[in-house]
């Protein structure tokens, strides 16, 4: 639970932003490549831009992909997944595509998307959300159907329920404590594919400062000023953890027989 | 009533071996092989048999838990297997089932009261008033407290638990229900005051059960008629006095001299039969018993015994100790033929 605490200090400083960072855009070419001082705590960038609010504001842009991607994936997930448990005809169809899917590195197919459609965080969350289905759709998919041969779900049928609610009542439920531990390891995963597509330069656009672009303009001055590389890179490894710390205080609360296992 | 309550005729499962689009011959499992027989209004019929004989497949069918292979169950002359979804789910109201395992045949994330009252919610609003009053009016009838509504599964004993099972089945008031080794779980103490519980709900509320078993002494102790299953087939199927007053059915006979007797100066047969049960994917010609009677005979393995009435009301399929010809020589063909088909 360490790292929920964590996740979300950070989340507040994100959106606190506005209120003390400062300014992520303004430049001044007169004070490029500061090293730090009371005014701009984390110095400078080339372009004399002050490296704390970028790196504060940064935080935004990552939280915003991995959060979104991270609902977007289980919530598709667990529609492809539910109905693949459940249609055998849809099953076969849908876990060949994800199979497929699973073949392309998620940063190559993420760039193929990017480049189909056009730059924006929209599309970048989409892109990097499609690569993440397939391990969420098997995940739900495993789940429903171990779940639904169980005598309670027949039960439930000779009782006279509907779908719907077999699916709501007996079904879901059980599906949701794996659901929520694949979304803490999706959420990290797009927060890392986020920061590498930005690096790349097809992530977000370059005038929104985000940790992938910074590390990226800055790396030819990491012997001169090398807190613009360390500011952002310390704090994408801190946020990656800290969702991954989450992830697993999520699988030991729902599971405690693997925390006792250890 | 005009005619049986649930009437099954030649009803039969296969289940294929893996499947394939491109292999024609698929083997399959025959795990329910043209099983015909009918129970009255507020009758216990009770099935008997080895494990994998076919009863919890019968059980599953009868619910519609399952698609039949082949053949009809009727309910009030009514053909379930027709049925479209809505008709099948009213039609549910009428028979309702009680699992063999209290564990995980309760939702453990729902309380008790939850989990009996959701059949009727499944056909009706029930607002929270009467919703507890139904949960604490089923749970006395199982001789349960009304306070364990708001318990989970997880924090009730074994026999608790299928007492829950049963409530729920009673909930939606059916004529009929399904007791699939419901007690065979449990231990024998416990067992005892389960079986009890059945016997008292039938002569209150006048519900039949057809009740799968594998044990005899249960079965002895609540059936009214009993049918012995082996290898998806129903061999014997008498009424309960006479079935264990004297088996016909050498396979019968063999259930009976391996069933333990609680009497340690009664000398037991030595048990007529060897070997194991055939697999169900490969079964014997004829007779599906033959290679372990030791009556067989030339006709067993080639030919399948119909069953055959005999005078006390059962009906038996064994060539050798019911040999149909008996039958045909009689007059009354025509009206016993068509009966040993129906029963």
């Amino acid at each position: 639970m360490i790292g929920g605490g964590f996740l979300a200090l950070l989340i507040v400083l994100a959106l606190a932003a506005p209120l003390y960072a400062g300014d992520p855009s303004s430049m001044d070419p007169f004070k490029r490549l500061q090293p730090p001082s009371a005014e701009m705590w984390f110095g400078s960038d080339n372009l004399g831009r002050d490296v704390f609010a970028r790196t504060i504001f940064g935080a935004r842009i990552s939280l915003v992909v991995g959060l979104l991607s991270a609902v977007g994936a289980a919530l598709g997930g667990l529609l492809i997944g539910v109905i693949a448990g459940y249609v055998r005809a849809f099953d076969n169809i849908a876990m060949r595509v994800m199979d497929g899917l699973m073949s392309i590195p998620t940063i190559l197919l993420a760039i193929a998307l990017i480049s189909l459609t056009g730059s924006g965080i929209g599309i970048l969350i989409v892109a990097i959300t499609i690569p993440q289905l397939p391990s969420v759709t098997r995940m739900v998919r495993s789940a429903v159907l171990s779940v639904r041969e169980r005598p309670y779900v027949e039960a439930a049928v000779s009782g006279g329920a509907r779908l719907p609610k077999v699916l709501w009542r007996h079904i879901l439920p059980s599906t949701i404590a794996p659901l929520m531990v694949q979304s803490a390891i999706v959420c990290a995963d797009a927060i890392l594919t986020e920061a590498g597509l930005s690096f790349l330069g097809v992530g977000v656009p370059p005038e929104i400062p985000s940790w992938g672009n910074m590390i990226s303009n800055s790396r030819l001055y990491l012997s001169i000023a090398p807190l613009t590389i360390f500011a952002p890179g310390i704090c994408l490894a801190v946020m990656v953890l800290a969702v991954n710390l989450l992830g697993d205080g999520l699988r030991d609360l729902f599971d405690p027989r693997a925390k006792r296992r250890r | 009533m005009n005619g049986p309550l649930l009437k099954v005729e030649n009803l039969t499962k296969h289940y294929p071996l893996g499947s394939g689009i491109f292999k024609k011959n698929i083997p399959v499992i025959r795990a329910v092989e043209d099983v015909s027989f009918s129970v009255e209004a507020g009758e216990t019929l009770c099935i008997v048999g080895e494990s994998g004989c076919g009863k919890s497949t019968v059980a599953r069918l009868l619910m519609r838990l399952v698609e039949p292979t082949g053949g009809r169950v009727l309910i009030d002359g009514t053909d379930i297997a027709g049925l479209k979804k809505d008709a099948l789910r009213a039609w549910r109201r009428r028979m309702q089932m009680v699992f063999q395992d209290p564990y995980s045949s309760l939702n453990p994330r729902l309380t008790a009261g939850q989990i009996i009252t959701e059949p009727v919610e499944n056909f009706e609003r029930l607002s929270r008033q009467q919703r507890n009053a139904l949960a604490a009016d089923l749970l006395q009838k199982v001789g349960m407290s009304p306070e364990m509504m708001h318990r989970l599964p997880s924090e009730l004993s074994g026999g608790q638990r299928q007492r829950l099972g049963i409530a729920r089945a009673l909930a939606l008031k059916p004529s009929l229900i399904i007791a699939d080794e419901a007690v065979s779980a449990l231990d024998v103490s416990v067992q005892a005051q389960i079986l009890n519980l059945l016997l008292d709900l039938q002569q209150q509320m006048g519900i039949a059960f057809v009740f799968i078993s594998h044990d005899l002494g249960v079965v002895e102790h609540i059936g009214h008629r009993v049918a012995v299953m082996y290898l998806g087939r129903i061999v014997e199927l008498a009424p309960c006095e006479a079935l264990f007053a004297k088996p016909v059915h050498p396979y019968t006979e063999a259930l009976m001299a391996a069933a333990p007797v609680p009497d340690p100066t009664r000398v037991r047969l030595e048990a007529p039969v060897e070997g194991e049960v055939p697999s169900p994917i490969n079964p014997p010609s004829g007779c599906a018993f033959h290679p372990r009677c030791p009556l067989a005979v030339e006709r067993c393995r080639i030919e399948v015994p119909p069953l055959v009435p005999l005078a006390d009301g059962r009906v038996v399929a064994c060539h050798v100790r019911a040999p149909a010809t008996d039958v045909v020589a009689k007059p009354t063909t025509a009206a016993n033929s068509s009966l040993s088909r129906v029963v």
